[in-house]
């Protein structure tokens, strides 16, 4: 049974004394975060803090060695693969941007739709007006309603980036991990990002990595450090950013 | 639903081939036995078999290319699925033989009597019946391809690690089916055919018969194919070929969209072993080799994968090549030609005949509308300073 007897809860997402380790390697070593319902959080951390795997955790690409992990406070999510966790509403983007470059743009949102993902009901789609709107709605937020027939492929880094986090917001999740979403961005795009994802935030639970820390700054919202797969320092951005060990081994003097 | 499905999958591509094979179909047979022998027009039967064995190995590329082409999946085993349709239908043609074999025993088959079987194996009832037959013919190569598949994509095995086990299956076929106490007629599988359905398998008429099926099935086929990919199906198969965590990130479950296409595209090959079977009058394990299921992915490489008509187009040169060329003094050579044609397409035709011609169509059409938009502009900039005069 994924489901647990009751609440234990109140936070969407309750990671708790989370450890994994890879051929001896602890990348995830007592891990403990919570996040509430309507909050965003930022995650920062050097390289090889664990950033990435915690959300390989989440998303159940990685099982965890030991830990718990719920969602909603009812769901354990180490007995669940991708497919069902993304079924119950977490959402992912990737690092690197990762769009179906050979079908256009309009496709890959409606690939994301969180709508009947089985085989028969692919094989027998016809598509609706309903769905029609919500792609027309998403490429508006995202900018890419002249795109829209063009191959993903063919888009700039920034589009991508853009383009994938429009694939979350058409799948609707109830939280999004969002994983460097302004790498590689214009300082202009970085700005149009953390607006964007304040708008998302209004309606959604987000959780940010990134390492461009005027976008955090810009985000305004609680930061959360990792360091050799466990937490740091947790507070606001001044907090953590005057934090001595935070400055010394991320930030730098 | 239908109606739908073949207005949606039926560009223009699509419907040229269509045609192309349709009428194929019915010419060469009427031409083969309307046409008195010996006339310019008229397609001797040799040739009419011939042609309908490359009308099931372009069947056969059409089922690899709908995994290939489209879901990413390199099965370099695809010749066991053929090769089982194709024992259904031998094991139907063996007990319409009856009591005209050379021991005459009215329900063995000769290799059975030959090697002292006491009674008929249980799994060889119900073959003297064809409707029993022809579900077999779908339903073995599918029951397999369910099998291998669940085991294979629910364990998550991709790219080269499955076209590996692939070759293995078809290779534990081939040692399996070589045997003679697995029961299927051994080293020399099952030939001698006599009737199909009551007609003379050798007659004229018989022949052009199957040639026409043989191009129905095809457009049946490559219609089912159209289907698939069109649909949003489709999608989800691209999708997965190009970026498999993605898709399962955005809450597809992969294996089953592996498992389906695969068990469908299996079904497809075993319809092609069938109809091969009777036209080309034998069925050994030879079938099984794993060189034959390589060259059929060379076909698909040919023609161009993830276009469909491509497959096809790919099917019918290679083999036509390798009939020309191994029935003249390089067939000794004719291995080496296909190996070379597979490493040139590689570097030189990636996207194989199709799909070199539609990038150039595309680029064209691209080209022409570009310029269509200079000489409007030049015109307007011509007609300005006469709208100032």
């Amino acid at each position: 049974m994924s489901v647990m007897e009751g609440r234990t809860t109140s936070a969407l997402l309750y990671l708790d004394g989370v450890h994994v380790s890879f051929d001896g390697f602890h990348a995830i070593n007592n891990l403990s975060l919570t996040l509430e319902p309507g909050e965003m959080r930022a995650i920062i951390g050097p390289n090889g803090a664990g950033k990435t795997t915690m959300m390989d955790i989440i998303t159940g690409k990685t099982k965890p060695d030991e830990g718990t992990v719920l969602f909603d406070g009812m769901t354990d999510l180490t007995r669940l693969d991708e497919t069902r966790i993304a079924e119950l509403g977490i959402g992912r983007k990737f690092q690197k941007p990762t769009v179906f470059e050979s079908q256009t743009i309009e496709d890959n949102l409606l690939l994301a739709l969180n709508v009947d993902h089985s085989v028969k009901g692919t094989l027998f789609w016809r598509g609706s007006r309903d769905e029609a709107e919500r792609i027309d709605r998403v490429l508006e937020t995202i900018r890419l309603t002249d795109a829209r027939y063009r191959l993903a492929g063919s888009l700039s880094h920034g589009q991508k980036q853009w383009l994938e986090i429009g694939m979350l917001l058409a799948q609707d999740p109830k939280l999004l991990l969002v994983d460097e979403p302004v790498a590689g961005m214009t300082d202009v795009e970085t700005h149009q990002t953390a607006e964007l994802l304040k708008e998302i935030n209004k309606e959604k639970t987000v959780m940010v990595v990134e390492h461009d820390m005027t976008f955090v700054r810009e985000l305004g919202v609680k930061v959360t450090c990792l360091h050799e797969g466990t937490v740091l320092a947790e507070g606001t951005i001044d907090q953590v950013s005057s934090n001595e060990r935070v400055i010394e081994v991320y930030l730098g003097r | 639903m239908t109606p739908h499905f073949l207005t949606r999958s039926l560009d223009r591509s699509a419907s040229i081939f269509i045609l192309v094979v349709a009428g194929l179909g019915v010419l060469i047979p009427l031409s083969n036995l309307l046409l008195p022998a010996g006339s310019m027009f008229q397609v001797p039967t040799y040739l009419v078999a011939l042609f309908g064995k490359y009308a099931c190995y372009a069947i056969l590329a059409l089922s690899i290319d709908l995994i290939w082409g489209y879901c990413g999946i390199l099965s370099l085993g695809h010749g066991a699925f053929f090769a089982l349709g194709g024992y259904a239908m031998g094991m139907y043609l063996m007990r319409q033989i009856g009591s005209r074999g050379v021991y005459g025993n009215p329900v063995l088959p000769d290799f059975m009597v030959f090697l002292n079987y006491p009674s008929l194996p249980w799994y060889w009832y119900g073959f003297d019946m064809f409707w029993f037959a022809a579900l077999m013919v779908l339903v073995v190569p599918g029951l397999l391809a369910f099998c291998f598949g669940w085991l294979a994509f629910r364990s998550r095995v991709t790219g080269v690690y499955l076209s590996i086990i692939t070759q293995a299956m078809t290779y534990a076929l081939l040692l399996a089916f070589f045997r003679n106490d697995f029961g299927f007629g051994g080293n020399n599988g099952l030939t001698d055919f006599k009737d199909i359905l009551g007609f003379n398998v050798q007659a004229d008429g018989t022949r052009a018969a199957l040639f026409l099926l043989s191009c129905l099935a095809l457009i049946i086929t490559f219609l089912i194919c159209r289907a698939v990919v069109t649909s949003k199906l489709g999608k989800v198969l691209i999708a997965i070929r190009d970026a498999e965590s993605r898709t399962r990130f955005l809450g597809y479950r992969v294996e089953s969209y592996k498992l389906f296409v695969f068990t469908l595209s299996a079904c497809m090959a075993g319809v092609a072993g069938a109809l091969y079977v009777p036209q080309v009058g034998i069925i050994n394990p030879g079938e099984f080799a794993p060189g034959n299921s390589i060259e059929a992915v060379i076909w698909v490489a040919v023609g161009g994968r993830g276009t469909l008509v491509g497959a096809a187009l790919g099917a019918v040169v290679v083999n036509y090549a390798k009939t020309v060329f191994t029935s003249g003094p390089l067939a000794p050579y004719w291995l080496f030609m296909l190996g070379a044609l597979f490493i040139l397409v590689t570097l030189l035709l990636p996207k194989g005949i199709i799909g070199t011609f539609n990038a150039w169509w595309e680029g064209r059409k691209a080209r022409q509308v570009a310029a269509n938009a200079e000489s409007a502009a030049r015109e307007d900039g011509i007609g300005e300073p006469r709208a100032a005069e």
